[in-house]
């Protein structure tokens, strides 16, 4: 069948010209690199957060990145909830109170700083936009809150289409740690402009922000390595955590979910064959015959 | 629909309620003895799976509104804070958001269907082109829906798309400042888009009445295409079309709960978490899935108003689609070379949606315009001329006779009837 075959031709054209052809228009030539995988303990679907990491990484945000950085969706009080670093929350009053807050207007209208509660959220560390620029170099520097799911590099094809299977949803988790053990030598060719760094996972190459760790930056008491790696994977751990408070209950009822849906599709499954089977047509109901009185007729 | 039994109320009150409004009679009538054909297979659950979703997005919708502001300067936070300090507020939003993609992939594969089987062929035309309308409202209500957690791609989605009617022209401008309420997209614009977002999905609602209403009264379509003769080739929809309705709308529960569950952000975009920044534009500007290969379209011409028009365009053809195949046979299963093109067509769609989502530069424009002439092909040159030139396969005598002898017809050996 020569019309058969064309159309074949033609669904092969059209699919070379769909997947082919913008093979040779991906040529920009930069030196973006593609961040690393790493381990986390809360991918998949019976992934948790560890606790012990989840209170490293407050260290390393407190100690480093808070200096910059604000982290505007945490109250003190989400420090001891289920599910995140899980500080007793006599720890969390006392981490709380070492913070300043303003406190309402009082009796003469005056705004007078305050010890903060665990109600409170996390202070700011400039008052406004503009006064994190000046501070910076004209950048400012971004909330972390939702960081961790904020930032992400393309998967490209197959492999976005195997995430979903495989659940891999950590582009963002690994962005963060690549960035902040991505600074290096900037190449010989690429132009720095000043009061930058060079960074191989940063768009552009070029960031406001100094390498933020370095080996031994902050003291860690359980024996976990001082190093830059290290610190970036719990501070990244953290991050995630802020960003998805709820990841551990989430995979928990999902789990569930997933087995009452599964026990239920097959109930309904063999119920359905049964009610079927009471209509099943055999080859003698093909016979002519006249119909039944009340009996469906086209309209 | 007659000769099927009609209901007989028994206990006293509702004999004195069905005098009074045969509410009970209805119900009976068109969900329990309607007769619907025999053969229906999966692709026929996904009406009962696309009223499920509506049922599901509309109560996750209701909740959310009721935690949500539609403030420029609180809307970001708002949804933050409904997925921390709301109860369950992060269960209502993943399912909210991811909702409305399995909305969309069940509607495609519905669509798919209708194309696949003729559906859309004498006397259901009506019935087709409300699911157009159906179509439409719901990429407008999805598309309303995505700019109200106000962040980057909320925000520079709404200006690209908003600006599609500035191509329009002398009233173009004015089109756009009253879509914006103002100069350009801001907390009025915020304001009325989550203001249409909660009143169209009850426009759609309603329109799924009349889609019901024109589909009882037309009957169900089925894979061999041809109308139900006897009783033989019909069951009651109760219990057989709803239970084989409740078992696959479960699988796709499945799907559904997968997404919500471990991959919640799969189907949204990273840039999404960054508040709207007027100052600052995301690199690539991607809408939504689910129009990615209109956008393809819209990009793949030049000519800004013509790319408008071949987007519109591409959406309102299907409304034709009645009049633009020609062939008298319905069923995909009898039309083997209609087969063949549907499944190109397919894939060309397909196509379209990833190139979509690629960058409007070098290769990927040239493949999309390769691509668009092809989509338009199909309706406007392939439909109408293949139903003059396919010699099509001879249909069975009846649904019962496909289905015992699967779709082979015995002793049927004249070429399709003329009129079905």
């Amino acid at each position: 069948m020569s019309l058969k075959r064309s159309i074949l031709a033609l669904t092969v054209a059209t699919g070379l010209a769909a997947f082919a052809v913008p093979a040779f228009a991906q040529d920009h030539s930069h030196d973006v690199e593609t961040p690393p995988k790493q381990k986390w303990s809360f991918s998949g679907p019976f992934g948790k957060f560890d606790r012990a990491q989840l209170q490293r990484g407050f260290k390393v945000y407190r100690e480093v990145c808070s200096a910059c950085h604000s982290l505007e969706l945490i109250a003190f009080r989400n420090l001891a909830d289920q599910g995140g670093p899980e500080f007793s929350a006599a720890q969390a009053a006392v981490i709380a109170g070492e913070y300043k807050v303003p406190d309402a207007p009082n009796d003469a209208g005056e705004v007078v700083d305050r010890a903060a509660r665990v109600a409170d959220y996390f202070p700011k560390p400039f008052p406004n936009e503009n006064a994190g620029r000046a501070a910076n170099g004209g950048a400012y520097p971004p909330d972390l809150s939702v960081m961790a799911k904020a930032r992400t590099y393309e998967r490209g094809f197959p492999w976005f289409l195997i995430d979903i299977v495989t659940q891999f949803q950590e582009q963002g988790p690994d962005y963060v740690t690549a960035l902040l053990t991505g600074y290096a030598e900037k190449p010989a060719h690429f132009e720095l402009p000043d009061g930058s760094a060079y960074n191989k996972y940063f768009p552009g190459n070029a960031i406001k922000m100094p390498p933020p760790l370095s080996d031994g930056r902050v003291e860690y008491t359980d024996g976990s390595p001082a190093t830059t790696l290290q610190y970036a994977k719990d501070v990244t751990a953290f991050l995630m955590w802020t960003a998805e408070p709820k990841l551990e209950a989430r995979k928990r009822l999902g789990f569930q979910v997933m087995i009452f849906l599964l026990v239920f599709a097959g109930l309904l499954y063999f119920t359905k064959k049964k009610v079927w089977k009471q209509v099943a047509l055999h080859p003698e109901d093909l016979k002519p015959r006249d119909p039944a009185p009340g009996e469906y007729r086209p309209h | 629909m007659s000769g099927h039994q009609t209901y007989q109320p028994r206990s006293p009150f509702m004999k004195w309620m069905e005098r009074r409004l045969p509410i009970a009679g209805l119900v009976y009538s068109s969900f329990i003895v309607y007769p619907t054909p025999r053969n229906l297979n999966y692709w026929w659950t996904f009406g009962g799976i696309l009223s499920f979703m509506l049922a599901a997005q509309i109560v996750t919708g209701v909740i959310l509104a009721m935690h949500y502001t539609p403030h420029a300067d609180m809307a970001f936070k708002s949804v933050e804070m409904i997925m921390r300090d709301v109860n369950y507020g992060w269960l209502l939003r993943y399912a909210h958001s991811n909702g409305a993609s399995m909305f969309f992939i069940a509607v495609y594969i519905h669509m798919f269907r209708g194309m696949y089987y003729g559906s859309y062929k004498e006397p259901r035309e009506v019935l087709w082109i409300l699911g157009v309308i159906l179509y439409l409202l719901m990429m407008a209500t999805g598309f309303l829906g995505y700019t109200l957690p106000w962040g980057q791609m909320s925000f520079w989605g709404a200006t690209v798309i908003t600006n599609f009617f500035s191509a329009f022209p002398g009233i173009g401008e004015s089109l756009v400042t009253l879509l914006w309420g103002g100069y350009s997209v801001g907390n009025p614009t915020l304001n009325r888009f989550y203001s249409l977002h909660y009143l169209l999905p009850f426009v759609i609602a309603g329109v799924v009445v009349l889609h019901i209403w024109a589909l009882h009264v037309v009957g169900q379509n089925n894979p061999a295409g041809i109308e139900p003769k006897t009783d033989r080739d019909v069951v009651r929809f109760t219990p057989y079309a709803t239970i084989k309705d409740a078992f696959f709308m479960i699988c796709f529960s499945l799907v559904f709960a997968w997404f919500v569950f471990y991959t919640p952000n799969y189907l949204g975009h990273a840039d999404n978490y960054i508040p709207a920044n007027p100052a600052v534009t995301p690199t690539h500007i991607v809408p939504e899935w689910y129009y990615l290969p209109f956008y393809a379209i819209l990009r793949a011409i030049p000519d800004k108003l013509m790319g408008v028009l071949a987007l519109f365009g591409s959406i309102i053809i299907l409304a034709f689609l009645p009049w633009l195949d020609t062939s008298p046979v319905r069923s995909a299963r009898y039309r083997p070379l209609f087969r063949q093109f549907f499944w190109v067509f397919v894939i060309v769609c397909l196509g379209l949606g990833w190139l979509g989502s690629k960058p409007a530069e070098g290769g990927y424009v040239i493949a999309s315009r390769i691509l668009t002439i092809y989509y338009f092909a199909h309706f406007l040159i392939i439909l109408p001329i293949l139903g003059w030139v396919e010699k099509t396969k001879p249909l069975p005598n009846s649904i019962a006779e496909s289905v015992l002898h699967d779709g082979v017809p015995v002793g049927a050996s004249a070429p399709a009837p003329a009129k079905v």
